[in-house]
């Protein structure tokens, strides 16, 4: 007699436990503390941090331990944590000109007030395997810190040495500065504002936007840019508390930030000149920030006249499946269980199998 | 069946989301109810399980859900497949509620794919999770140019489709997902339960609720309201029919899910609503039991 | 007695794409029955005023009156959207130089023929099916091609089928583009034949947009002569075709009209 597939709980249980397994390894191999992913994995801890929209290093290193590395599962692990957090404040917008500057380099100006400061950055080392880091303890090389004291206090924006001459488009806040979009508690709507489009673009997945920004790269909705400014390091975050009236600093948190400059012809009824793309992380996610800015700049080729024929140009394309988090669930999906579905199209295609033997029998298949 | 009340998961609200969030799901649901089949945006959540595995439908439990409430969920019509056992010790834990297999029993029934062969009563809320929303979706990607054709009810392209699937097949050959007008007014996706089960949509007497996460919609068909498939006048809708019963229970008016029992063509069909078919089997009815060849019934 | 009031008055109808003009000032009536060609080379706007007047691009100035079948004037552009798009897909239809953009090219000819008469509400698919079988007679295509899709058929009968998607709803008003454009001699000349008996048996009223003199020669009464966004010739087809007064007219009318 049959008797149907039972005991889903148990399954369910054990599944837990055995994923619990992999995750430690071998239990001889000393287990890896959050300090350990926090500072010597920063660059897969500040990834799920941007994407995760939390800054909060621990959390996201507890992430990164708890998904075994799968920074896509760590984003999802911190999102649904900060689905469960009060709103506290509002912060005052951030303002990067004052920030405390670790890296900053400009492929515009060969030489600008501040100067290039490479900082640290994979950019020019060679791609060689160090077997020296195989061995622990092995001593590392003291950057010299001497010329760090040089760094100015304030650098200027490239972007803004390019609006003294009014050379690039101004970008003025509102008067009245109205409450941003926050798509984590509305839905996404289109056509969507920029403040939607930039929130949507820095949660939105690094290989995906990589993926657009490349292609618009390649001609596929070019909107030739210059990285006109990369930027890293600390910038102060203040909030006004109510009962107090003034700004107060609560913390400092570390930014990407990507200023990419394209070229405008101009209209009909604007001049020409230089337009922005802006990128922006938290953390060291350089690759991400750059990404961003091209995607934003493409995604502004109908507000800038153009006509919008390529992917990295689609708004609703590129706004509707940035989300690794939507997109990683839905494409898992598939794994739960289809069978009635299945059922129907078995029942549906057996009836057509039959119903075109019907009236064409000269040609029904043979059944072995 | 039923299991008792037991303390909610300290340190979270109860059923997962705070307050706020609840009231905002709940006044989406309000203007769905107020405008059948319309598909209403709303806050979606990120919430502990995956986009794409019921995150809607448990968004919507958990705004509705009270401590008197007794929860049914099921995936595929049966209570114990793994995503089902998953979302119901996910509701046992954040809230602490009675869970029952039984839909007799059940106040609120979370979904996946089916509806229950039982009907239901006045009072009970079925919850769809749903995970593409837009019927139009498979016609037009875009979702300015979906609400917009909503908007004018500009619905003819949909019976293109059907009319393909005639000129093609003979027949329409869409099985599942089916899609609905509500009320006359709104083309709806009746998320992807057979069509088999499209019927027990129309003037039912349960609240039903839909679902969709990631999609970040909410819709709803108040009781007693009409759905209708659609078709043609002289192609009506139909549903599926199989030439066997229930191997279990000998139910002859069940959705049949289909069981591979061997490697040489044998087969037998039992009843996807597992409740429905532990009913009837208590009740005293007993199916044929055995495995069938399709082959020997492919020569009938 | 009274004559019918005009089936369209345009007035004054400009489009500018910031500074530079699509079309200025363009004013005409037509009448029932009437077709009116409308010329010009490419660049001289004859495409954005027929996007103007059937609706899919709003003019920067100026009216765009039709009266429908109860003898209502609608100001098509102050119209709202609902009531614009319903005259699409009923009084209205449009017939585009590529027939990519009329046509839905995955889904068979029969359902390309049939969507507009399930637009406006038909539900019986042996119906739909016999009235896409007429029609595919009227325009002279294989029966047998009824389930195919247009892509697998040639530009001609691609430009058919579009025809009679749009006449299926026995619209009041057709609109073309170029509707002979890209298509062989031989094909242009046996389609012009199929138009003008269909415009004649049906009655119909249309505006052809064409930079070829003889498919208004053939078909339209009157034509408008445009060149850089405005009208610079109108009246009767045979009078500005025989006696161009305007030297652009002369100009185009000798350049082209080599027997």
């Amino acid at each position: 007699m049959y008797v149907a597939v039972k005991g889903g709980e148990t399954a369910i249980r054990n599944a837990h436990a055995l994923l619990a397994e992999e995750r430690r390894g071998d239990p001889a191999v000393p287990e890896l503390t959050l300090e350990q992913v926090k500072e010597q994995m920063a660059l897969a801890v500040d990834r799920v941090m941007t994407e995760g929209s939390l800054y909060d290093r621990d959390l996201a290193a507890l992430a990164v331990k708890q998904a075994c590395g799968d920074l896509i599962e760590a984003v999802f692990l911190l999102r649904a944590y900060r689905t469960t957090l009060p709103r506290l404040a509002v912060s005052e917008p951030v303002d990067t000109a004052t920030m405390d500057i670790r890296r900053r380099v400009s492929a515009t100006y060969k030489d600008l007030p501040g100067g290039q400061v490479l900082g640290p950055t994979f950019d020019y080392t060679h791609r060689l395997l160090d077997f020296s880091l195989a061995e622990t303890g092995h001593p590392q090389e003291k950057p010299a810190h001497g010329d760090a004291a040089a760094i100015p206090e304030r650098m200027p924006k490239v972007v803004d040495v390019l609006d003294h001459e009014g050379l690039i488009e101004r970008e003025i806040a509102p008067p009245e500065p109205a409450e941003a979009t926050d798509l984590t508690r509305v839905p996404l709507d289109f056509p969507a504002g920029r403040d939607a489009r930039l929130q949507n673009l820095a949660r939105g997945d690094e290989g995906f936007l990589l993926a657009l920004a490349y292609s618009s790269q390649r001609g596929f909705g070019s909107a030739h840019p210059f990285a006109g400014e990369i930027r890293m390091g600390e910038v102060a975050v203040e909030i006004v508390p109510e009962e107090l009236g003034f700004a107060i600093e609560i913390g400092d948190i570390t930014l990407t930030e990507c200023d990419m400059v394209s070229q405008f012809k101009g209209s009909a009824t604007e001049s020409p000149k230089f337009t922005r793309g802006y990128g922006l992380s938290f953390g060291h996610c350089e690759r991400k920030a750059m990404a961003m800015a091209l995607v934003d700049r493409t995604l502004r080729t109908r507000e800038l006249g153009g006509e919008a024929l390529y992917p990295a140009q689609d708004e609703e394309f590129v706004l509707s499946h940035s989300d690794n988090v939507e997109a990683s669930g839905f494409l898992q999906h598939l794994k739960l269980p289809h069978y009635v579905d299945f059922q129907g199209e078995l029942v549906t295609v057996r009836h057509l199998k039959a119903e075109a033997a019907r009236r064409r029998p000269e040609q029904a298949e043979i059944v072995p | 069946m039923t299991n008792a009340m037991r303390e909610p998961l300290a340190g979270y609200n109860f059923a997962y989301l705070d307050e706020q969030m609840k009231r905002s799901i709940r006044r989406a649901i309000l203007k769905a109810v107020a405008v059948p089949g319309y598909q209403v945006p709303f806050g979606s959540r990120e919430m502990p399980l995956p986009y794409g595995w019921g995150t809607g439908g448990i968004q919507v439990t958990a705004s509705i859900i009270g401590a008197e409430d007794v929860l049914k969920v099921i995936d595929q019509g049966a209570d114990d497949t793994t995503n089902a056992v998953s979302i119901r010790q996910f509701f046992a834990r954040t809230t602490g509620v009675a869970t029952t297999e039984r839909t007799a029993e059940a106040t609120i029934i979370q979904t996946r794919h089916r509806i229950p062969e039982r009907p239901l009563g006045p009072g009970q809320i079925i919850v769809y999770q749903v995970p593409i929303p837009e019927p139009l979706r498979w016609v037009e990607a875009r979702e300015t140019e979906t609400r917009k054709m909503h908007a004018l009810q500009e619905y003819g392209v949909m019976h293109v489709k059907l009319y393909e699937d005639i000129a093609r097949f003979g027949c329409i050959n869409t099985s599942y997902n089916y899609p609905v007008l509500v009320n006359g007014r709104y083309l709806m996706a009746p998320s992807p339960i057979p069509k088999f089960d499209n019927p027990k949509m129309d003037r039912n007497p349960a609240l039903q609720l839909f679902g969709a996460g990631r999609e970040k919609r909410i819709y709803a068909v108040p009781p007693f309201t009409s759905v209708k498939s659609l078709d043609f006048e002289d192609y009506p809708f139909d549903v599926q029919h199989w030439d066997h019963c229930c191997a279990l229970c000998g139910a002859a008016d069940s959705y049949l899910d289909e069981v591979v029992t061997d490697d040489r063509g044998g087969r037998m069909f039992v009843c996807s609503d597992t409740d429905y078919c532990g009913e009837r089997r208590t009740a005293g009815h007993v199916g044929a039991g055995t495995p069938v060849a399709l082959a020997a019934e492919a020569a009938e | 007695m009274d004559a019918p009031p005009p089936l369209l008055q345009i007035e004054g109808l400009t489009r500018t794409y910031g500074r530079r003009i699509g079309c200025k000032d363009v004013s005409f009536s037509l009448w029932p029955g009437e077709i009116l060609g409308v010329v010009g080379e490419s660049g001289s706007g004859k495409s954005t005023l027929l996007n103007c007047l059937s609706a899919k691009l709003e003019p920067t100035a100026g009216r765009v009156l039709y009266t429908d079948r109860h003898g209502r004037a609608i100001d098509v552009w102050a119209a709202s959207e609902p009531e614009r798009r319903m005259l699409m897909r009923t009084d209205w239809g449009i017939v585009h130089q590529n027939p990519r953009d009329g046509l839905r090219m995955g889904v068979s000819a029969g359902a390309n023929i049939g969507e507009r008469l399930m637009a406006v509400g038909e539900r019986h698919y042996g119906g739909i099916r016999r009235e896409a079988e007429t029609w595919m007679r009227r325009v002279e295509m294989d029966l047998d091609r009824i389930d195919d899709a247009p892509f697998t058929f040639s530009g001609g009968m691609q430009q058919r089928l579009q025809i009679a998607r749009n006449l299926v709803s026995k619209p009041r008003l057709v609109f073309m583009d170029e509707p002979t454009g890209g298509l062989d001699v031989s094909v242009q000349a046996r389609l012009l034949d199929l138009l003008r008996g269909l415009v004649t048996d049906l009655g119909l009223s249309a505006v052809i947009v064409t930079h070829d003199l003889a498919v208004t020669r053939l078909l339209a009464h009157r034509m408008i002569v445009m060149r850089r966004g405005e009208v610079v010739e109108a009246g009767l087809t045979d009078q500005v075709l025989d006696d161009p007064q305007h030297p652009y007219t002369q100009l185009l009318v000798s350049s082209i009209l080599h027997p």
